[in-house]
């Protein structure tokens, strides 16, 4: 582990193991008798208690320790796995989480809480089980007062990996009385042995009161692999243990030598990695490869002397050339920051099923599109506005079962998230099947808020884009889900913070769609490069809706006003040259750049527009960083340093003022 | 005055710094703060950033501010002239390791200085505010002020010598 924190590293890996167990119980939770399902639940139990234990985590060894007892006996059959149960084991896995977080101080009564649950759980299951089939004597007792007969066999490489089936005999012979036997009867002819293979098994009898844990703590790091049979010793004993004879492979004590925990350690993994395909990273280099190889062009040129048309000839080609690899470069390098949404949307599925509970209606998810990759920063900051919209949808959006029955929809309700790529953007969608957003409750909260005027025409465009403003909610009855009012302007300004949009339709007594439209990537945009006074500045181009003149003479004949007329509408601007108090004239000829965020608009008055530019967001030191106006800088061709303007700022900005001067007269 | 912004005397009493001019004043900065020094560079001028840090250049790809300490003694600001250099420093600002580039008049050595001719700051017969520097140094050739550039900064960042102005109702 060359010296990393093995603590940290065993959480990273229990994290993963917590994340796999929540979708194999998420899974188990749909369909209740998957063998492989549930085996793979106890394995992760298993494995998550195993590591925990060897990690010094012992609240979470034996809280594991519980719940994995506990679901042995689904695995054995013995009980049905229930709704109820799995959704307890989803909390007990909270729990877990909880522990492998923290240092377990204070949590012993949530705990215990759980377990208490998980015991109902099972015994409310138990019922009908042992009423219905004659019970067999229960083999699955965790205690045996007489003692244990067990037989086991390790895998052929088992020693290979370090096992040491002495130390295990040894163990298993500190537990209590113990008899071995070697059972041979899998070992291979001389020529086929293989010496650094375990072929044998081993058939031991113990005598004692002991438990069934203590016996598979024993095998607990070589458990996932191998062959063991537990049985209690029945009362009188059937054909004692042949020999006394302890035979065992004498190659064994010189192999086992190593830690037994080496295999299961070896995995670390820092926490801010990411996971790259090798594939990617070889595209990677073929493109510096040929970055090398221009370069040795340009300096060759550069020393041959050639002049005139030819080398000048030559020089554009190679000046092609970089433009081209700069840009693949961009965008291979651009794709190793990409990860799946899957891993975003995995998350959902355990949401879903908790708000399914809560609200008692029964909900799918489907999930679309998962392969579809962004920007690791973009999905980390996507995931707080995606829960609130699935909140929504599951608490407003969907009808109970009742309802949707009477309305002729199927009981169950559909939540779909799907992602898919448009151009230079990702588009996620969140849309139900449920009741749509009713217009007339949108207009009269909105009426009765002052957000507008009672009668007051709007488009349905407008009409929904209400439901984005600060302190609006529609449900009548607030619940512990949603309708707190703190929501959708939340989910807005995030959204538009990743410089994204979010668009609602909605047809009442069908469903909502929900989506966010979200850019690729944070590090480059395209801007428009504008000049004010002598500085320059970079527009986000995604929010410019249109450029205009405004000459001076109309410019002199607005004297006091700041509004333009835009076809039907009124739009504010601001001047920039006042704004960033340039002390230049203006220009003779200058322009209005019109922003727009979230359906509100601004002008920016611009002494000169000189083009569009690919911009390299950089950041600005914390002695600049609190200026509201500007989201960042870049460095233009010329080397020169151009500051981007933050839209959503400069448009409040406008707006307020404009809102102000109204106010006034 | 922070108790770790004082001057690291080693254990002969020396401290290495590099001595440079700004307005009528000498002012000396550890040499291990320093990264570089630069002829000057276009700047940009950043609306509504405090007055003392009112521009930022592109240093190697990276965009760093660049300070006037004129602005923090009080001095006139005045045109550059041709032994003006930029000083790029590197010190922690917020917890960051953040560079930055001070503007200079001229750059003179690489000095070693006594901690035998250090005197603290006198209380009176200053044109600037005390906790701006951690000390002066006497020397042959007059006083050198050793600026506390943790404390400037942090009372720039507080807006303390106002910002460049904005118009409107900024």
């Amino acid at each position: 582990m060359s010296g990393d924190d093995p603590i940290a590293a065993f959480r990273v890996e229990a994290g993963d193991l917590l994340e796999g167990l929540e979708q194999a119980l998420l899974d188990l939770s749909h369909q209740l008798d998957n063998r492989g399902l549930i085996d793979a639940v106890f394995r992760g139990l298993h494995t998550l208690k195993g590591s925990g234990a060897m990690f010094g985590f012992d609240a979470l060894a034996t809280f594991t320790h519980h719940c994995e007892s506990a679901f042995d006996r689904v695995r054995k059959g013995l009980t049905p796995a229930t709704p109820e149960l799995v959704s307890v084991i989803l909390s007990a896995m909270d729990h877990m989480r909880a522990l492998v977080e923290g240092d377990g101080a204070g949590l012993e009564a949530v705990g215990s809480d759980i377990l208490a649950r998980l015991q109902a759980a099972l015994g409310d299951a138990e019922q009908p089980e042992s009423a219905a089939a004659a019970p067999v004597a229960a083999p699955s007792a965790t205690q045996s007062a007489k003692g244990w007969k067990l037989f086991f066999r390790l895998p052929p490489g088992a020693m290979a990996n370090g096992t040491n089936p002495l130390i295990l005999l040894d163990e298993l012979r500190d537990l209590g009385e113990a008899q071995v036997v070697a059972v041979v009867d899998d070992l291979p002819n001389l020529p086929d042995l293989v010496p650094t293979d375990c072929m044998m098994g081993w058939q031991v009898e113990l005598r004692g009161n002991i438990s069934r844990e203590d016996i598979e703590d024993v095998f607990i790091f070589v458990m996932d692999d191998m062959e063991l049979r537990l049985e209690p010793l029945e009362s009188e004993e059937e054909a004692p243990v042949a020999a006394q004879v302890e035979t065992l492979p004498d190659q064994s004590a010189a192999l086992a030598t190593a830690d037994p925990s080496a295999a299961k350690a070896a995995t670390p993994r820092a926490s801010e990695s990411v996971r790259v395909p090798a594939e990617r990273l070889d595209i990677l280099m073929d493109r510096v490869g040929e970055l090398v190889i221009v370069q040795s062009r340009l300096s060759q040129l550069a020393n041959s002397g050639v002049e005139g048309a030819a080398g000048e000839l030559a020089l554009r080609s190679i000046s092609e050339e970089i433009e081209r690899l700069a840009s693949e470069l961009r965008d291979t390098m651009m794709v190793l920051r990409m990860v799946p949404v899957a891993s975003l949307f995995n998350r959902f599925r355990r949401l879903v099923h908790d708000l399914s509970r809560e609200t008692g209606k029964t909900i799918e998810l489907v999930t679309e599109g998962e392969s579809t990759e962004v920007d690791k920063t973009v999905t980390e900051q996507l995931a707080d506005p995606i829960v609130h919209l699935i909140r929504n949808s599951c608490d407003h959006g969907l009808e109970t079962a009742e309802e949707r029955l009477k309305a002729g929809k199927p009981a169950a309700g559909q939540v779909k998230l799907a992602a898919q790529h448009a151009g230079g953007e990702v588009l996620i969608t969140i849309s139900d099947d449920g009741r749509g957003i009713d217009r007339a409750r949108v207009r009269a909260k909105a009426e009765a808020n002052g957000l507008i005027q009672p009668g007051q025409v709007l488009s349905d465009f407008e009409l929904l884009q209400l439901i984005f403003h600060p302190g609006f909610s529609t449900a009548a009855q607030i619940t512990n889900l949603s309708g707190r009012g703190v929501g959708m302007d939340v989910v807005k300004r995030t959204i538009e913070g990743l410089r994204g949009s979010i668009d609602v339709a909605s047809e009442q007594g069908k469903g909502s769609t929900i989506t966010l439209r979200i850019p690729l990537t944070l590090a480059i945009i395209e801007g428009l490069l504008v000049r004010v006074g002598d500085g320059r500045y970079v527009i986000p181009l995604a929010a410019v809706e249109e450029c205009i003149e405004l000459p001076v003479s109309e410019d002199l004949r607005m004297r006091g006003r700041s509004m333009i007329q835009l076809r039907d509408a009124l739009v504010p601007f601001l001047r920039l040259r006042e704004v960033f108090n340039t002390g230049t004239e203006p220009d003779q000829f200058q322009k209005i750049v019109v922003i727009s965020t979230g359906g509100e608009r601004v002008g920016l008055v611009v002494d000169q527009i000189i083009g569009s530019h690919q911009t390299v967001i950089k950041s600005m030191s914390s002695l600049h960083r609190e200026i509201a106006s500007f989201s960042g800088a870049t460095i233009l061709g010329d080397g020169g340093v151009a500051l981007i303007l933050d839209v959503m700022h400069l448009v409040a900005f406008g707006q307020q003022r404009e809102a102000r001067l109204r106010a006034v007269g | 005055m922070a108790e770790s912004n004082k001057p690291q005397w080693n254990e002969d009493g020396q401290l290495e710094v590099l001595t440079f001019d700004v307005g009528e004043e000498r002012l000396a900065v550890e040499a291990v703060m320093i990264r570089e020094i630069l002829d000057l560079l276009p700047e940009t001028k950043v609306p509504g950033a405090p007055v003392l840090v009112g521009s930022i250049v592109n240093f190697r790809g990276k965009i760093i501010p660049i300070a006037d300490l004129r602005v923090a003694f009080g001095m006139a600001i005045e045109p550059s002239t041709p032994d003006s250099r930029i000083v790029v420093i590197e010190t922690e600002l917020d917890g960051e390791q953040t560079h930055i580039g001070l503007r200079t008049d001229k750059v003179h050595e690489v000095a070693l200085l006594n901690q035998r001719d250090a005197a603290d700051t006198p209380a009176v017969g200053l044109r600037w505010r005390r906790d701006y520097a951690r000390g002066l140094v006497r020397r042959p050739d007059g006083v050198i002020v050793l600026p506390d550039l943790p404390q400037i900064f942090q009372s720039a960042q507080r807006g303390g010598e106002g910002r460049q102005p904005l118009g409107l109702a900024y």
